[in-house]
């Protein structure tokens, strides 16, 4: 009744908010395009004008009046909205090209320099009885000691880590868990040498042993254990509480729910998680200096005797200074980054494999 | 194969928070019961406290008895894992396991718990997406994931999944509420088809399903927002919605309130 008596008052006066008309002026499609070809050909020229010698600063020059004339531009054709939204799109554009550069800059100067000695020769061959100043020799026993000590390292940190994260996500309670969770983030920010020289006194020092290639790769596994137990809880704890509940409610003990449901649900991210902490280690100086020693021979005995590495490879070659060493420091790089991104394919090769399917 | 479950003086507990206040009642064999109330009022834990999945919630407690047949469910040296074999439950969101195809989704509890030879995990299989009425849409793809679907298909693979172990009672946790008319109106049917195997417990917010489906009809209620549930009657399901014996109920089925 009262709906009926307040429909019959005149609807009370008050500006509305929605438009008068519903089209509006619009930039062309090709405008981000245009404008951004336009501010590159302006920051080049204003560069080249003001004798300014860096081309950073043609780029930043560039960059800036791309966002302020996509701004100006944006305001005077279309309204304030619209160029507010254009202002954030043009500033997530800069930040991509600009996060980028250095990316690419990178992987082309390690190609370009690292092909100079790059060779199947260079993979299979040490640089036994090769002197640093003469081109030639290889990379082979560093990749090998890599390869062992990386394996060796992963062997020992990703059950520990892979379980330490089960317990904290599936059974975890308390102070126990809380203090579990602290020391792992602790051990996150253990600078790689301080692990190094933790595993050198311990094992070199007081238990004797000499170095090795399983000498460094404990200090890798400290390094490695809190980024895989990180990764994997947050993987853990995306598995849906409704699969442990199903699996729990048909009889199955928790083990088994944690062993059959939630770690294969999971095992696509954990897979993932697991190599990216490979490459973190992969790229380990500090330790591998410490404690494998590093040589010019073949080594392919991790437990026993100096080895070498490619980080540890890379750090020695630029050190003798000759344009040989320099190429073969650029093209151990370029195997490095190489093995990094094979491993990092492999990772996603397996997520994709594993990842729950829902086509029909 | 049925087994009558009694409740008596049954509290559960959140952490310190009483969720449901000393219910007693008795669920028949053979039987489907319906449990109705407004949101809030302890129907659903109730119904996890029947195969002690309650206590899976951090913090979760309960106090009382519920006896399966003679057995104390809550008693000494009861081994929970046990007890959720022989009480099954389905729940409201359909849950196959996304890493399995529908086939290991219904064996998925006879394989975790123990060895099976393939041709008797195939002769169960079958068995049980025919009592869950999948078997003909199905029987074509069962090594497609279980994920691939329709919901009205996914819940009624979990009913199958959960029918899989020979439960002597089956929990349905309001089992249509995510579903279609067309495929509520599939389950419906056959949760009449099972009653004759098992004793089924359900919770449901549709009124007519728990007319439709149920012998016997339990209602709770609470008496205000933070306030434990209490059973408020039980009783068959002609009384409850023709003649029931509490003012409440009859308010509640009539949309008065709640």
């Amino acid at each position: 009744m009262s709906h009926a008596l307040q429909d019959q008052r005149p609807a009370p006066a008050h500006k509305s908010a929605a438009p008068a008309r519903l089209t509006r002026g619009g930039l062309p499609r090709w405008a981000p395009a245009g404008i951004a070809a336009l501010s590159i050909a302006l920051g080049c020229g204003i560069g080249a004008v003001a004798g300014l010698a860096s081309k950073i600063q043609w780029g930043l020059i560039a960059s800036i009046l791309f966002v302020v004339i996509t701004y100006t531009a944006s305001a005077v054709v279309e309204n304030r909205r619209q160029a507010k939204d254009r202002i954030a799109t043009s500033l997530v554009w800069v930040s991509f090209v600009l996060a980028v550069i250095p990316l690419l800059s990178l992987i082309w100067i390690t190609v370009s320099r690292g092909l100079k000695a790059f060779s199947a020769d260079f993979l299979t061959h040490s640089m036994n009885g090769v002197t640093s100043f003469e081109p030639g020799g290889g990379v082979y026993h560093a990749l090998l000691g890599t390869i062992e000590q990386v394996a060796l390292a992963a062997l020992i940190a990703a059950p520990i880590g892979l379980l330490t994260a089960v317990y904290l996500v599936e059974y975890g309670k308390g102070k126990l868990a809380k203090a579990v969770t602290f020391f792992v983030d602790v051990m996150t920010g253990i600078p790689s040498i301080v692990a190094g020289l933790f595993i050198l006194t311990t094992w070199n020092l007081a238990l004797g042993f000499g170095p090795s290639g399983f000498a460094g790769a404990m200090a890798l596994s400290i390094l490695m254990m809190p980024v895989v137990v990180r990764s994997t809880e947050e993987m853990l704890k995306l598995v849906p509480n409704e699969l442990r509940e199903a699996a729990l409610a048909l009889g199955v003990p928790k083990w088994r729910v944690i062993l059959k449901v939630v770690l294969p649900t999971a095992i696509g991210g954990i897979a993932t998680g697991l190599m990216l902490a490979v490459a973190r280690i992969a790229g380990e100086t500090a330790p591998i200096m410490l404690l494998v020693f590093g040589t010019q021979l073949i080594n392919g005995n991790p437990f026993e005797g100096a080895q070498s590495s490619l980080p540890l490879y890379i750090w020695e070659q630029y050190k003798v200074g000759s344009d040989a060493s320099y190429d073969r420091a650029w093209a151990a790089a370029l195997v490095l980054i190489a093995f990094v991104m094979i491993l990092n394919l492999v990772a996603r090769g397996i997520a994709r494999w594993k990842a729950p399917k829902t086509g029909r | 194969m049925a087994k009558r479950i009694d409740v008596s003086g049954l509290s559960a507990f959140y952490g310190t928070h009483k969720a449901i206040d000393d219910i007693s009642m008795t669920v028949e064999p053979r039987s489907v019961t319906a449990f109705i109330g407004p949101s809030g009022c302890g129907k659903s834990t109730f119904l996890r406290t029947l195969n002690r999945m309650h206590e899976v919630t951090p913090g979760g407690r309960v106090e009382g008895k519920v006896l399966l047949d003679d057995e104390n469910l809550y008693g000494t040296g009861v081994d929970p894992v046990a007890v959720r074999r022989t009480v099954g439950m389905v729940f409201q969101r359909p849950n196959p396991f996304p890493t399995m195809s529908i086939f290991d989704n219904v064996a998925a509890g006879l394989r975790l718990n123990g060895r099976y030879k393939k041709s008797e995990l195939t002769e169960i299989v079958e068995k049980s997406l025919q009592g869950a009425n999948l078997w003909n849409e199905v029987k074509d793809r069962l090594n497609k994931p279980g994920s691939g679907l329709s919901g009205g298909q996914q819940q009624r693979l979990c009913i199958a999944r959960a029918i899989a172990v020979e439960p002597q009672v089956l929990l349905m946790d309001e089992p249509c509420s995510a579903l279609d008319p067309i495929s509520t109106l599939a389950i419906e049917d056959l949760i009449g088809e099972l009653k004759e195997r098992f004793t089924i417990v359900i919770v449901t917010h549709n009124m007519q399903q728990a007319a439709r489906v149920s012998d016997r009809t339990a209602f709770f209620n609470l008496a205000a927002v933070g306030q434990p549930g209490k059973l408020i009657e039980i009783d068959d399901t002609d009384r409850i919605f023709s003649n029931p014996s509490v003012q409440a109920t009859e308010d509640y089925i009539s949309g008065r309130f709640g």
